[in-house]
């Protein structure tokens, strides 16, 4: 009953935006179409400027597939994993998500395009990939903006609610997706 | 980041020499580029899409009626503000400009309010509570649709990309309600900013 509720929550979610977006446009004025067309542009650059950062962390993460690496993990660790019921290869993913958000994308790719997107890796990485900013960019950028030096809590803060995320993002996932 | 993917790269190569699989990864170097690419060209089309979309949103004044809705919670959050200070206003919009994926147009707002918390702040070297907040709340980044998340999974042939947006969003909820309470527990616990007589050891 309620897995129904989320399911038809996610699915309208994007139409009610789009549509209530162009109508208020309308309603406003707002030249909706060249508007539109302008903020496209902006969607292209950002892509632009992200794809460098994938061929950088998609062809690591490919050699790192090939090479057996992951298998060698899975075996150090599959106690531990098992008994979360996290798949291996998400581990690199919880730990790069604080640290680049490009890269995170770029690991996230890797692995939807691996195990295909109905795979319940690529659901949970992709809860958590999408469910948090990167933490460490946001506070050199901000903190750096006002030359502020001691970061004092917020730094913890961060992090204590980056592994809140993770933690829920597994839980989340196996509850709707396992 | 620099050390990060030097040591994927060079753990890859040892366990490649350790699996006899070295041919194999010279292989992934390049279908991985050329997967980069396609991932990238998929990617394009979305990210355009929904840009497209929020910038409507944003310039029939819809992010900025939202943010004035928030503005009464944002003023509880930041007890240290003024009445009337123009900085809730910035954090309200920064705020809602993430919600709708808007990080290019968050991120000048969101160093604006900094701007003006800064100004407030008492001990220009280290970060008031108030700046704490701000940087809590955007590095949880409660986001309403994770629009490249859905871009990527949309170029491997998803189906239904929806399904992960209401997860998503349960997630990131919890995430950034942890991240206010965390930072709201810390800043009693931690040395108070302009009682210290040395500000050098935090």
């Amino acid at each position: 009953m309620i897995k129904s509720i989320i399911y038809a929550i996610s699915a309208w979610l994007i139409p009610i935006i789009v549509l209530g977006s162009l109508a208020w446009g309308l309603v406003k004025k707002v030249p909706v179409y060249e508007t539109f067309v302008d903020g496209a542009k902006d969607g292209l650059k950002v892509t632009v400027s992200v794809v460098p950062y994938l061929i950088a962390i998609i062809v690591a993460v490919s050699m790192l597939r090939a090479s057996g690496a992951i298998e060698i993990a899975q075996h150090l660790l599959s106690g531990l994993l098992d008994w979360l019921k996290i798949p291996v290869d998400v581990l690199p993913v919880m730990i790069i998500r604080s640290l680049s958000g490009s890269a995170a994308l770029g690991l996230f790719s890797e692995i939807a395009h691996n195990f295909g997107p109905d795979a319940y890796v690529t659901k949970l990485t992709a809860i958590m990939v999408g469910s948090s900013e990167t933490t460490f960019y946001v506070l050199a950028v901000y903190f750096g903006s006002v030359g502020v030096k001691k970061f004092r809590h917020a730094l913890c803060a961060g992090l204590f609610a980056d592994i809140i995320g993770i933690a829920a993002a597994v839980i989340v996932a196996r509850w709707l997706f396992l | 980041m620099n050390y990060i993917w030097f040591l994927i790269i060079l753990i890859s190569v040892i366990s490649a020499a350790y699996t006899g699989r070295i041919d194999a990864v010279v292989n992934s170097v390049m279908t991985g580029a050329q997967k980069s690419i396609e991932i990238g060209l998929y990617l394009a089309g979305i990210m355009a899409f929904w840009l497209g979309i929020m910038k409507i949103a944003e310039k029939s004044g819809l992010v900025s009626s939202i943010a004035r809705l928030i503005t009464p919670v944002a003023k509880k959050l930041f007890p240290d503000v003024p009445d009337n200070d123009p900085v809730i206003g910035d954090i309200a919009m920064n705020f809602t400009a993430n919600a709708f994926g808007l990080s290019n147009a968050a991120t000048p707002m969101g160093i604006e309010a900094m701007k003006k918390l800064q100004k407030l702040n008492k001990d220009k070297e280290s970060a008031s509570n108030d700046m704490c907040t701000l940087l809590a709340m955007n590095t949880a980044g409660w986001q309403i649709i994770p629009a490249t998340v859905i871009a990527v999974l949309v170029s491997c042939g998803s189906k239904n990309p929806a399904e992960i947006v209401f997860p998503t969003l349960i997630v990131t909820t919890i995430a950034f309600i942890s991240a206010i309470i965390g930072v709201k527990v810390l800043e009693r616990v931690w040395t108070p900013q302009t009682l210290k007589k040395e500000p050098h050891n935090d």
